[in-house]
């Protein structure tokens, strides 16, 4: 083994202690993790997942994160394939600008948002609905999908179009037969970049919900200040969580250098 | 060559109306907010501009704006070289790249707050892996929530932990894109591994550098969920940055004017420092 390689093995040792920590903590009892320092849970119980599974205001919270977390990637692509394929293929008029104008959305602050966002939706009667989470998230992960997406098709050849016209494709049916097949890498790294963005905000995502759509990390946040502390349950939920990013980033792992090697600047 | 097609238009109406929606409105209520004065009972009052002037000049903006000057510019000098220094010394082909890939990229999925609760439980004086470790094995005394030099390093800490892996990923996808000729070129003319990565990789780096740069600035910049989750803003205000005094502004005080106007200044602030780097950094393209 090459010393160099000691560097990425140091590194991911350094990311996988505090995870290890918290799995380690929800396999715990509440007398165990207050009783003093242990590196292994002496007394294993599973009573934390339990309640977990077992109660429905944690695992309603599962649901709904991930119902609004679909949701809005199934909306920002729906939305941002069209968009990307102009921006990659004609001229308009403001272009630029509108491209430009698109990225300026992922840089404003959330905590600015917040409550003009509660007004809103709740204006429209959206408040506390999974729709509007998957709507808000729009703001940041639309911007994003069409700058990945348009890196993509504009890496594929304009001959692909002309021969489909030539060959007598409509539009539409070039565009959803031939063309989103061949960028099919750009389309799932689009769609991991928005499920990891919706899956990881919280404060727009607790600023429009209050019951029927809060998501799994708020009712952790909740559980943390009514409950004292049940670091034990805190753990296991923070756990859970990890998992659906992991699995979504198994089947992505091939793409997801690439997907940053081509979007434009 | 892209053709000249105003139909472009069309396909670009879906996302213009939906990020129109949630960007435009919002901002208009904002910059609403900001030149009136509110008493309850929805009543509003013309006020000018001089939620701006007293922001402007208030202390306790300043003071959240260095802190949050000092925290992003800690985190980009930390986090930059040292995730293009994982990326260089990654292997780059193998069994071993995607479990890399994919273990690197763990942090990056973890919901923000679970992301400042677990640092939270692995901090802990007594009872947490980092707090025991350092107080009753290594000796140092450590103690987050009192002492606001220890709540400073560990949201840094916490942050490079958290962001460092999108660094090593963009600069890999850089780093990948470099074809096997340039460094069979660089190995027949005797250039040492600082030349190479000097005259090639660097070069070949720098768009996703550029990207990684600015999106680590805005990500910094309007931080807010995990120092929130970690600290609290405290002890004291030490690690109250710019998003978490904005919230106790809007939404613990219920002041709406001026939080708004401070919204206004720190969105400005973004996209100035933002537009800077990009100019800089891309104006050798030109």
């Amino acid at each position: 083994m090459k010393p160099r390689n000691l560097v990425p093995i140091i590194y991911i040792l350094f990311l996988l202690l505090p995870i290890y920590w918290l799995i380690a903590m929800s396999f715990k009892t509440t007398n165990e993790i207050l009783g003093g320092f242990s590196l292994f849970p002496q007394d294993f119980t599973l009573d934390n997942y339990r309640t977990i599974f077992t109660e429905p205001v944690w695992y309603w919270g599962y649901f709904n994160s991930i119902l609004y977390v679909s949701l809005n990637t199934v909306i920002s692509l729906v939305a941002a394939l069209p968009a990307a394929y102009a921006f990659s293929r004609y001229s308009f008029i403001g272009d630029k600008h509108l491209f430009f104008w698109l990225l300026t959305n992922r840089m404003a602050p959330a905590a600015v948002f917040a409550l003009p966002f509660f007004q809103l939706y709740s204006s429209v009667g959206l408040f506390d609905t999974h729709l509007a989470v998957a709507l808000a998230h729009c703001l940041f992960n639309i911007p994003l999908a069409v700058w990945i997406l348009e890196g993509f098709m504009s890496s594929v050849p304009k001959e692909l179009d002309e021969t489909a016209y030539v060959d007598g494709y409509s539009f539409h049916r070039f565009f959803i037969t031939v063309f989103i097949p061949s960028i099919k890498a750009g389309v799932g790294v689009a769609a991991f970049f928005c499920f990891m963005f919706s899956w990881v905000e919280l404060l727009l995502a607790k600023t429009l919900t209050a019951v029927d759509a809060k998501p799994i990390a708020a009712t952790m946040t909740r559980t943390a200040s009514s409950a004292g502390y049940e670091l034990g349950l805190l753990a296991a939920a923070g756990v859970l969580t990890i998992i659906p990013g992991a699995i979504v980033i198994y089947f992505v792992r091939n793409y997801i250098a690439k997907g940053f090697a081509l979007g434009r600047v | 060559m892209r053709t000249v097609n105003q139909r472009g238009w069309l396909f670009v109406l879906p996302v213009l109306l939906l990020v129109a929606f949630n960007a435009l409105v919002p901002l208009m209520t904002v910059v609403n907010y900001s030149v009136q004065e509110t008493f309850g009972n929805n009543q509003f009052f013309w006020v000018g501009l001089r939620w701006f002037e007293e922001i402007l000049q208030s202390e306790r903006f300043h003071a959240a704006l260095g802190r949050q000057m000092l925290f992003t510019v800690t985190i980009l000098i930390i986090e930059i070289p040292l995730g293009v220094a994982i990326a260089l010394a990654m292997p780059r082909r193998g069994f071993w790249v995607p479990v890399c890939l994919v273990l690197m990229s763990l942090p990056l999925l973890i919901p923000w707050n679970v992301v400042g609760a677990m640092w939270n439980i692995f901090t802990l004086p007594d009872i947490g892996l980092l707090g025991y470790t350092l107080n009753n094995v290594l000796g140092i005394d450590y103690n987050m929530t009192q002492d606001p030099f220890a709540a400073w390093i560990t949201v840094i800490v916490m942050d490079v932990w958290h962001w460092t892996s999108l660094v090593v990923l963009l600069s890999y996808a850089g780093l990948i894109s470099i074809p096997e000729a340039y460094y069979q070129a660089a190995k027949i003319d005797g250039a040492s591994n600082w030349s190479v990565f000097r005259h090639i990789q660097l070069p070949k780096m720098k768009r996703v550098l550029t990207i990684a740069v600015l999106l680590r600035f805005m990500d910094s910049f309007n931080i807010y969920t995990e120092p929130f989750v970690l600290t609290g803003g405290g002890p004291g205000n030490s690690t109250t940055l710019l998003s978490i005094d904005l919230v106790k502004v809007a939404l613990g005080q219920f002041d709406l004017g001026p939080a708004a106007a401070m919204s206004l200044i720190y969105f400005a602030i973004t996209l100035a420092v933002s537009w800077l780097f990009y100019t800089l950094m891309t104006r050798d393209d030109r």
